[in-house]
């Protein structure tokens, strides 16, 4: 793609070309870099507006009602409405906040959640850093998610803040364990942390060879690992059943109760990136990423967004079905269900592994 | 210069700044946020010099939970810094000492190159070099009993931890969640069936 784009300008630019791209040379590794986060970010914060416009009509069908149609045909342009309004209204700072720290609560939580779609492989080669730690970047980054939350609530200088912030801290780093521990199953039949070559390892197998792929991707021999990490998932982006962080019959509006305006939009943009990043994770760790089910249609970029796409609909579909969960009841299943089932799992796949029953050569 | 010597300068310079900060800094909680930002940028200058998987567990382990939960203790204390103050002048020369014997170690590891480290070979590593799976060889090979001794030992320090601080209450009333979920409906409510009682007319008394 990019010698068709230097070919683009060198057309466009004619006999200009040769002496600028003396110029341009020494930056262009860099331009070329920038180019491609704006080509990821500005998709992905279109999909965070209408993820939201999405999730209200979903639950409004669900509940037998309509769901925003008012702003433009069909209700479609509600979610640049409200952006609007959030971009309009004042950011009101409480009196006795932190100041310093009250601006850097929403900033430390929108950054990780578009810092860690750097290693998110959409298709073969389509990837803005192919590294070879790629899990444990992602593991590393979304646990640094959990400062916005921490630092935004004990800056408001309020109660209910402070409350919200505590749990959801406990709530995120209980669950960032079950993740973790759910992945290293991951690894271990991958035989490796790099996105791009965990989603190329579900591409063989048994099935594969037979033309279902769809039963080779890991969702099925790591089956309740699978589940551990959907709901472990669920829980990481603080989303309805495990919402308590911003449970309203209790503690208001959870950490961001203080925030208004654009500083209150950028929590909510984080929490939908979040949600959309979970989504591509859990597609690529156990979906088979950009592979197609079967073999007689071509894999791509369509296949990721259709996977991402069903498991973030399953998440709206879970919040209108199920009531909130108790906080020691989260906590309970977080650390004396999913822990332990995770770590008999791991003994369980290794020893799968290395017995002649194995799948994985 | 190369760009990566222009970017270890810059996380070497934020680096010193941040951990300045943490004991300058007149709130503790601030205080720890600079530490948070010293851990982020030492990550940063662990991954220049390719130790990928140091850095990351670094920001894993110690920004993304222990500083969490140090953030939690000390945003939950009141902590008086004046009080704190006090004993400044007192514990100076303890304070010097360690500070000065810190001081001369690193100085013996950073001046290597006068004794003699400048004399190892320097590595040329491959662009597919995984540092990761290089360090995961030798730990669960050559070092293996060593790496689970270790394990066990912070599993013993979390029992202990949990330990000393369990407390069985009296008068604890947590339910069984599996026995919440394991209820039936017959077990709450016994449908008996009876006749229907059926409420005769009272005879009216005239004249009233």
């Amino acid at each position: 793609m990019e010698t068709t784009v230097l070919g683009f300008f060198e057309w466009l630019w004619g006999p200009l070309w040769a002496p600028l791209w003396t110029l341009v040379q020494p930056v262009w590794p860099l331009i070329w870099t920038l180019v491609k986060i704006v080509l990821i970010l500005a998709p992905l914060l279109l999909s965070v507006a209408y993820l939201t416009f999405w999730e209200r009509k979903i639950i409004g069908w669900m509940q037998v009602r309509i769901g925003p149609n008012r702003v433009g045909p069909w209700g479609l342009l509600q979610p640049i409405a409200d952006g609007m309004k959030l971009f309009f209204k004042e950011v009101l700072f409480p009196s006795a906040a932190d100041k310093k720290l009250f601006i850097l609560g929403p900033i430390m939580a929108i950054a990780p959640a578009l810092a860690a779609w750097a290693v998110i492989p959409f298709a073969p080669g389509w990837v803005l850093a192919n590294v070879n730690a790629g899990v444990l970047y992602l593991l590393a980054i979304s646990s640094v998610g959990v400062y916005g939350i921490i630092i935004s609530g004990w800056a408001s200088n309020s109660k209910y803040p402070f409350f919200a912030a505590m749990r959801a801290s406990a709530q995120m780093i209980s669950y960032e364990i079950s993740m973790g521990l759910a992945l290293i199953t991951v690894l271990m039949v991958s035989n490796s942390l790099n996105l791009t070559e965990i989603v190329v390892a579900q591409s063989a197998g048994r099935f594969a060879d037979m033309g279902i792929g769809a039963l080779s991707w890991n969702w099925l021999p790591l089956l309740p690992m699978f589940g551990v990490y959907l709901i472990s998932g669920i829980a990481e982006v603080n989303r309805a059943p495990f919402d308590v962080v911003e449970g309203e019959s209790e503690i208001v509006a959870g950490h961001m109760v203080e925030y208004s305006g654009m500083s209150f939009a950028m929590f909510f943009l984080a929490e939908y990136a979040n949600m959309i990043l979970i989504a591509a994770m859990t597609s690529i760790f156990f979906l088979g990423g950009w592979l197609s089910p079967v073999s007689f249609l071509p894999d791509g970029f369509h296949w990721l967004a259709a996977k991402m796409a069903s498991v973030l609909f399953f998440f709206l579909w879970i919040r209108a079905t199920f009531p909130r969960y108790r906080y020691d009841h989260i906590m309970r299943l977080g650390w004396k269900v999913f822990v332990p089932l995770t770590l008999v799992w791991i003994l369980v796949v290794g020893i799968w592994m290395m017995s002649p029953l194995t799948i994985w050569k | 210069m190369e760009f990566k010597t222009i970017l270890f300068y810059i996380f070497s310079a934020v680096t010193i700044f941040a951990a300045l900060r943490v004991i300058t800094a007149r709130n503790p909680v601030h205080a720890v946020l600079f530490l948070v930002l010293a851990f982020f940028n030492v990550a940063a200058l662990w991954m220049l010099l390719q130790a990928e998987f140091l850095a990351l567990a670094l920001i894993m382990v110690y920004v993304g939970a222990v500083m969490v939960l140090f953030l939690f203790v000390v945003m939950m204390l009141d902590i008086n810094i004046e009080r704190v103050r006090q004993g400044f002048w007192s514990n100076l020369p303890l304070g010097a000492f360690v500070g000065l014997l810190m001081v001369a170690e690193m100085a013996v590891v950073l001046s290597g190159r006068y004794f003699g480290l400048a004399n190892f070979p320097s590595q040329n590593l491959p662009a597919d070099y995984s540092n990761t799976k290089e360090l995961a060889r030798v730990l669960f090979t050559e070092f293996a009993y060593p790496f689970e001794i270790a394990s066990v030992i912070l599993l013993v320090a979390i029992i202990v931890a949990v330990m000393l601080t369990l407390r069985k209450r009296k008068d604890n009333k947590a339910m069984n969640p599996s026995d919440q979920i394991a209820v039936k409906s017959r077990d709450r409510m016994r449908l008996v069936k009876m006749a229907p009682e059926v409420e005769l007319p009272v005879a009216e008394k005239g004249g009233e």
